[in-house]
């Protein structure tokens, strides 16, 4: 939400932005250049002096005023013809020309009406309406990256186009917010929206009649400062009904000219006040320095107008298009998908396609935004659902469960549901099949029964698509070719091997870092930025469907390594670790968000056995901050699969590793990693009471078995791994 | 007919539309090229004693810069309803401003003076730019403004 509201202004208003920006600020260059080249006033000088100096110059003076920079303009008539000058205001002479600078002007023109005028003037007023909606939109977005707003400016991670933007922008956004923010109050204020026009004293209902006082006479001059003054206008030749108008920063009044008294005054209205203090925050009129800092900033927004644009690319490029996505009012067929790394919306823009040439209206969302109300013309809603993990909700699905709850009641429309997932793990479809249950319990018709597909399936997804024809009353016939994320080629670079005489041939291997493109380089795809936990998809020959390892590396290792056991029968494990240096495989990139260190200082409890390592002791080898690891490690035997048993003793040498604790299970007494975790009991719980984050990664039944025994250790604490997940402070990665 | 001039400076409306008694007269403005954004122009009408009786027209559509037309504000201590309904366009440097109104017979050869104060953004205020006497003999006679007005003609 708060991402549309960012990306549309962004994307629809960036050349006007773009526009005001840059004019803005060469704009502000001005106020400082007049500043250095006025001729300031001596701070004892009074506005009685000055004016008489000025008198004695041009005897025919009829108005002088002082700019907020201190420049002081006097303007005659010399025998029927103007003149103006600015004045040094120690000698009352003319030094340089009054005329407004064209430049300037040209420049103000179109800064504020595009030299359109008052439509101009609208236009532009909506450019920074969208700018200040980018800055809170934007500062909402960057805390959220950054983990909170107290993290607003610690370092920031990413792509580059991203990192970039958000570098940028988190030290722009206050001058952005400044400058739009008093943009609109400005424009309101020429509208008349605001309550701050000219406070002018009655004019003075009778006058002395007499003329010719002494400049110095006036009431109030000879102790005013040259910096109140603001405007001193003489009467009118030949007039003694006329005044002098003096304006000060204090408000106006008329003196007589016969007299010199003051005739009437009134002071500056607060709303007047509050007005020119914004129209000098805005302008840099007498706040010079502000007015270029905030140029300054200004300059950034081509930048981040820029780095938006590719982020936005890079983040549409990632999904397969859809072309004519009906809008979910609109649709008769709701199609929401629930995917972990993908693949799932290409099996849904193979259905939108299918559909829409079969002539319905198809739209195409994710899960997570599953709005029945919106439905208004759904006569079916079809959920493609994939599962993360064991039968937690995917990516795009995060919430469905609970919007479904409390939708409330079903309506009319008949909902199918079709798993995503693999067979060959014990949670097989488990999301899909908690939804299809939460959908019949709350009462919604059901236009197919769940059903599923295997491993990416094509003669699956087919045969669902017949049901699903048959259901709707039209031939459909799903033809789907699995879009295969774009590759690259890993070069093996050295392989360590293992195991071999516990029946469990184990190979470390390592990969040389890819090259990256520009393009890649930008936005953060490929093999650009990794991190040890990130996953690498292998595509192995003979089948279509990718197969992921946990990486044990991280991007600054500049390889690529992963831990590969060979199963019997097993297709990319046996390519894998047949491989010999020089050969390659291709290979892409997916992360892996919800299994991560985190930051802190905090001690991490790292727990794996066998080929479960790998991300662990990738984890380690980048601890370079030293932050406090107890790593957990269950193996069969160390003179056999002892993963890394090179490495760790270096590791602890120099506080990369705290401690390490193994469990070996081929012995006379066998020890699993579980039973390592129970024998530490005291010390796991005292680090977990003390804010320690676990990490587990390995096979599923280590997990279980690591799950209990953590249970057992903290429940005298109070605590269980339940509560330590929703802290976010017990992750898992489980194969 | 004194008594028609007392109508007229109360209702401000110094425009008969209709009587007999108007004929319709022609207000060209010609600025000069003075280098700045689009002048404020308020024409108005004084009598014999320098009294203001009534304004003609208003150039320029946003209020709060009435005040710059110091002798025009002065007298209408800015009062937007001197000028309701004769509001024009502030006038660009170089432009022409052509009204035409019906205006009173009795205006004419009476010590009337028509009087134009101009302002434009950033520059100088010049009230009394232009101040003309109304007279039937002046008709078509340009008079030169003081700074922002090259010309001003009232032609019948």
């Amino acid at each position: 939400m708060i991402r549309a509201l960012h990306r549309w202004p962004g994307l629809q208003a960036l050349a006007l932005v773009g526009l005001l920006s840059l004019s803005g600020a060469a704009l502000s260059v001005f106020p400082a250049a007049e500043r250095l080249s006025a001729p300031q006033a001596a701070s004892d000088l009074t506005v009685g002096t000055l004016a008489e100096r000025i008198q004695g110059a041009y005897p025919g003076v009829e108005q002088i005023r002082r700019a907020p920079s201190g420049r002081i303009t006097a303007y005659w008539f010399d025998q029927g013809t103007p003149g103006a000058a600015v004045i040094d205001p120690a000698t009352g002479q003319g030094v340089a020309s009054a005329d407004p600078n064209a430049t300037e002007r040209w420049l103000t023109d179109l800064h504020r009406s595009l030299f359109l005028g008052d439509g101009g003037r609208i236009a532009m007023a909506g450019g920074a309406l969208a700018m200040l909606m980018l800055t809170l939109s934007g500062a909402a977005l960057v805390a959220r990256r950054q983990g909170g707003w107290r993290y607003w400016f610690a370092r920031s991670r990413g792509a580059l186009a991203g990192r970039v933007h958000v570098e940028i922008a988190r030290m722009a956004v206050f001058g952005l917010a400044l400058s739009s923010a008093t943009a609109l109050w400005m424009t309101a204020s020429t509208f008349g929206l605001v309550p701050d026009g000219g406070a002018m004293p009655a004019f003075p209902s009778e006058v002395s009649g007499q003329t010719g006082v002494a400049l110095s006479k006036l009431e109030g001059l000879d102790t005013l400062p040259v910096s109140s003054l603001r405007d001193l206008s003489f009467p009118y030749a030949g007039d003694e009904t006329d005044v002098f108008t003096l304006t000060t920063d204090r408000g106006t009044g008329y003196l007589d000219q016969g007299t010199g008294q003051m005739l009437a005054w009134a002071d500056l209205g607060g709303w007047e006040r509050v007005s020119e203090t914004i129209y000098m925050l805005h302008t840099g009129q007498g706040a010079a320095t502000l007015g270029l800092v905030l140029g300054l900033l200004a300059l950034s927004v081509p930048v981040l107008g820029a780095t938006g644009s590719i982020v936005w690319l890079a983040a549409r490029r990632s999904r397969p298009r859809l072309r004519g996505n009906v809008p979910a009012s609109r649709a008769e067929t709701i199609v929401l998908v629930g995917s972990e790394g993908g693949s799932t919306w290409g099996f849904a823009a193979t259905l939108h396609a299918a559909l829409t040439e079969a002539g319905q209206s198809v739209h195409v969302g994710p899960m997570s935004g599953f709005a029945p109300a919106r439905y208004a013309q759904a006569r079916r809603i079809i959920l493609l659902a994939a599962t993360y993990g064991d039968g937690a909700a995917p990516s795009s699905a995060k919430g469905f469960l609970d919007r479904l709850a409390s939708a409330g009641p079903a309506g009319s429309v008949p909902l199918a549901v079709l798993g995503f997932g693999d067979r060959s793990f014990p949670d097989y479809c488990a999301f899909a099949g908690d939804v299809a249950e939460a959908a019949a319990r709350q009462g919604w018709d059901i236009l197919l029964p769940l059903d599923t597909v295997d491993r990416q399936s094509p003669q699956d997804f087919a045969r669902w698509g017949r049901a699903l024809g048959a259901a709707m009353g039209i031939e459909l016939h799903l033809s789907h070719h699995p879009v295969q994320p774009a590759t690259q080629a890993l070069t093996l670079v050295s392989r360590r091997d293992y195991g071999a005489e516990v029946q469990a041939p184990t190979a470390i291997l390592r990969f040389a870092l890819p090259r990256a493109s520009l393009w890649q380089r930008l936005t953060g795809t490929g093999f650009v930025r990794f991190r040890a936990g990130d996953l690498i998809g292998i595509l192995p020959e003979g089948s279509p469907v990718a197969r992921f390892y946990s990486l044990a590396s991280a991007r600054r290792d500049g390889f690529v390594e992963i831990v590969v056991k060979k199963h019997p029968g097993g297709l990319c494990s046996g390519q894998l670790t047949a491989l010999e240096p020089g050969d390659s495989v291709p290979a892409f990139l997916r992360r892996n968000p919800g299994f991560r260190a985190g930051r802190g200082r905090t001690p991490l409890i790292l727990i794996g056995a066998g080929t479960g390592i790998g991300p662990l002791a990738g984890i380690v080898r980048g601890n370079a901050r030293r932050r406090p690891v107890h790593l957990f490690f269950g193996m069969r035997h160390p003179d056999s699969d002892f993963l890394y048993h090179d490495d760790l003793p270096d590791w602890q040498a120099d506080g990369r590793l705290a401690r390490l604790h193994t469990a070996v299970s081929r012995t006379t007494r066998p020890r699993y990693v579980q039973d390592a975790l129970r024998s530490e009991a005291g010390q796991v719980a005292e680090l977990i009471r003390n804010g320690a984050r676990v990490m587990v990664c390995g096979g599923r039944d280590m997990a279980a078995g690591v799950a209990e025994a953590l249970g057992d250790i903290l429940a005298p604490a109070g605590l269980s791994p339940a509560m330590l997940k929703a802290e976010g402070r017990y992750v898992e990665d489980v194969y | 007919m004194k008594s028609l001039l007392a109508t007229l400076a109360l209702t401000t409306a110094l425009t008969v539309p209709g009587l007999a008694s108007a004929r319709p007269v022609t207000l060209t403005t010609t600025m000069a090229n003075y280098g700045g954004p689009g002048a404020y122009l308020a024409l108005y009408v004084t009598d014999s004693s320098g009294a203001y009786v009534g304004s003609l027209w208003m150039a320029g559509g946003k209020s709060r810069y009435y005040e710059h037309l110091r002798d025009w504000y002065r007298a209408t201590g800015g009062d937007t309803a001197h000028i309701n309904g004769i509001t024009g366009a502030s006038v660009g440097s170089g432009r022409t401003l052509e009204i035409s109104l019906d205006l009173s017979d009795a205006l004419f050869d009476a010590g009337y003076t028509l009087h134009i104060d101009a302002a434009a953004e950033d520059m100088r205020d010049s009230p009394n730019e232009v101040a003309v006497p109304l007279t039937k003999a002046g008709a078509g006679t340009p008079v030169p403004g003081r700074r922002y007005i090259a010309s001003f003609t009232y032609a019948m």
